[in-house]
């Protein structure tokens, strides 16, 4: 029932400080640094609903607790799928553990990628990095209901290579008439016979309908930096362009401060953003 | 207050020796009742036991980044202001246990402790003091999320509020909107009349309040006069207040963002993290997991934290916030005008504490006032 996950999505957990038990049930290597786990209830089959864009909060036991984004079907009750990148202490054990281990997880959180609000619309996809983690789940649901929208375009840019993301998937995508999918990378090496440049290089080429897209941005701050620009010159406005903002969290549900950015919370107001609510903000330094 | 609030609630005039009997009264009733204490030469907020404990004849003199207590004869009990010590140490602990866990057979077990609500009475809250409660009673109860321990001491703690009859040399709270006059929210309200005839007019707010304002024996139910001299008294300490805050603060901060004038702020600010500290508003905490060395148990617990240090904007790669100008820039813009945004109100009470609290004695009204004077905005 992919019509449904987004707005069953928002229910919250009873206790949002108290890591509930869930247990790994798959773990899959995607690069040198990324890896993807599966998480189901230890108690319970409750399934799991969340909306594309949201984020849970995991815990290492004894080790700690980081935000990570949901990169799974929204369809897929059963399982909570996330990508993560081992970038310090808490990824790095998470990257340890093993099929059958436990992890606490608190979430969804956050604002959603507003699907409902692109229908009828182009939908363009552009990420960065592991950026595309958060993503994914758009795009699941932009597929499972492909006849509400427009054109569709994911464009994609990574460091090199060998750090592309889903690339399996990416191939899939690519081999579908009804989706446009083009890849870059930052630094060309081996057999790459594909683009070379950043990600924005790629958005001028979807052949979508500027005037009645809308995109959804996630990836390093500065290559939404680039990628808002260049959106904003074929014709995309900024209330039609949503970036995934991503600050130090304690708490995700706005009590600890740490995510401020501005006047919002980047829990609770964010990841999500339209970006016309924060395009003063965005390109100043330090905030 | 309203026609049917007055009409139930008590209001006497006591002699001094009935805060003696009015704080013993509320022990009786089963609070533990907390109250201004001289402590280490500061005026802080502890757990006391008569009126004999409180600050008699003490007057604090303070100024940017000084603070001193001296002996003033027939000053009164509370002729002291604000300290370094807010209420939200007893709302907002300092250190909250948020769950235990321990290794369970292949995982691990969480349990979080149910939230324990002692009954406290606070025993002279200011009207900033007062103000600052309303203030961190939306931010952890922000429209999405309640925080069940803030709320269950909340509705647990009975306010003894009192009017200040005197201005502190760094208090600006006429400009902040925090008082000096006691409007609403307490449980019972002081108003102190030192001198020969040393005398509270006590007054209720609350019918909890006027449970024990009843009990109160001497003394006589209090007239108009009363009240007025009362009045007379909030008016001369908003008189006397000497800072200001500019009206216009929001949009200053808002609009200067990136002014040279945060880093002439950098080059002072030594981001000791003071001022957030004794901010009675400042809510910001991070979480510290504990573990046992071999591994059977691991706790979490929820300490204050500042955005005065660099750690608290790391994301991978390092901290968003890495200058002194940033980390400042966050701490006044979030006070005076992304409050506004997030929960409706400014987040400052104009009770000073961080004026005087700072080793640099870095004024926030001043800091408003040179953003907007140096010509950044439009």
């Amino acid at each position: 029932m992919p019509a449904t996950a987004a707005t069953a999505a928002t229910a919250l957990p009873a206790d949002p400080m108290v890591p509930v038990p869930y247990r790994i049930t798959r773990v899959a290597r995607e690069l040198s640094d990324t890896f993807t786990v599966d998480l189901v209830p230890a108690r319970g089959k409750a399934p799991f609903r969340f909306a594309p864009g949201q984020f849970n909060m995991l815990y290492v036991y004894g080790v700690g607790e980081v935000p990570i984004s949901i990169s799974g079907d929204p369809a897929d009750g059963a399982r909570v799928r996330h990508t993560i990148r081992a970038v310090g202490t808490v990824t790095d054990a998470l990257r340890r553990l093993k099929k059958g281990a436990m992890v606490g997880l608190r979430g969804p959180f956050g604002t959603p990628w507003p699907l409902d609000l692109t229908e009828g619309c182009d939908v363009l996809i552009i990420g960065g990095g592991v950026g595309l983690a958060p993503l994914r789940p758009a795009i699941y649901e932009v597929l499972n209901n492909r006849d509400r929208y427009g054109k569709v375009c994911l464009f994609y840019g990574a460091r090199t290579p060998d750090d592309i993301l889903f690339r399996g998937e990416l191939e899939k995508w690519r081999g579908r008439f009804d989706m446009f999918v083009d890849v870059t990378v930052d630094r060309a090496t081996g057999r790459w016979a594909g683009p070379v440049g950043v990600v924005t290089q790629l958005i001028r080429r979807g052949g979508f309908d500027a005037y009645h897209a809308c995109a959804l941005v996630c990836g390093p701050e500065v290559m939404m930096r680039f990628a808002v620009p260049t959106l904003n010159e074929i014709g995309v406005a900024n209330d039609r362009i949503f970036v995934s903002m991503e600050r130090n969290m304690k708490c995700a549900v706005g009590f600890c401060g740490h995510c401020q950015f501005g006047g919002a919370f980047v829990c609770k107001d964010g990841p999500v953003f339209r970006y016309d609510t924060i395009s003063k903000l965005f390109n100043v330094r330090e905030l | 207050m309203s026609a049917k609030q007055k009409s139930e609630s008590a209001a006497r005039v006591v002699p001094a020796d009935g805060l003696d009997a009015l704080i013993r009264a509320l022990a009786r009733a089963g609070y533990t009742t907390i109250g201004p204490r001289v402590e280490d030469g500061a005026v802080t907020y502890r757990p006391v036991g008569s009126a004999a404990d409180l600050p008699l004849d003490m007057v604090d003199e303070q100024g940017g980044g000084t603070y001193r207590l001296r002996a003033s004869k027939g000053a009164g009990y509370f002729a002291h202001v604000v300290g370094p010590h807010s209420w939200k140490r007893y709302l907002y602990p300092p250190r909250q246990l948020m769950w235990r866990a321990s290794r369970a057979r292949s995982g691990f077990a969480v349990e979080a402790p149910e939230p324990a609500a002692d009954k406290l009475a606070f025993i002279g809250v200011r009207a900033c003091e007062l103000r600052a409660m309303e203030i961190q009673d939306r931010v952890f109860d922000n429209g999405q999320f309640t925080d069940p321990g803030y709320r269950a001491r909340r509705a647990a703690a009975l306010v003894v509020a009192v009017n200040c009859g005197r201005a502190g040399d760094t208090c600006f709270c006429v400009s902040a909107g925090g008082g000096p006059r006691v409007e609403d929210g307490y449980d019972i309200l002081l108003t102190e009349f030192p001198g020969k005839d040393h005398t509270f007019l006590v007054q209720a707010g609350s019918a909890r309040g006027a449970r024990v304002v009843k009990a109160l024996r001497g003394g006589r139910d209090a007239g108009e006069a009363d009240l007025r001299a009362a009045q007379r008294r909030t008016d001369a300490a908003a008189k006397a207040m000497g800072r200001e805050l500019a009206g216009d603060a929001p949009q200053v901060l808002r609009e200067n963002l990136e002014h040279p004038h945060w880093q002439r702020v950098a080059e002072r600010c030594l981001n000791c993290a003071n001022c957030t500290m004794v901010c009675p508003t400042c809510f910001c905490s991070t979480v510290e997991d504990v573990t046992a060395l071999d591994g059977s148990h691991a706790e979490r617990w929820r300490t204050w934290d500042s955005c005065f240090t660099t750690d608290f904007s790391y994301i991978h790669g390092g901290a968003i916030r890495r200058g002194g100008a940033a980390r400042y820039r966050q701490w006044i813009t979030h006070k005076l005008a992304s409050w506004h945004e997030q929960f409706g109100t400014s987040g400052c009470t104009g009770c000073g504490r961080c004026i005087t609290w700072c080793p640099v004695g870095i004024d926030i009204t001043e800091e408003v006032r040179a953003l907007a004077a140096r010509g950044g905005r439009k």
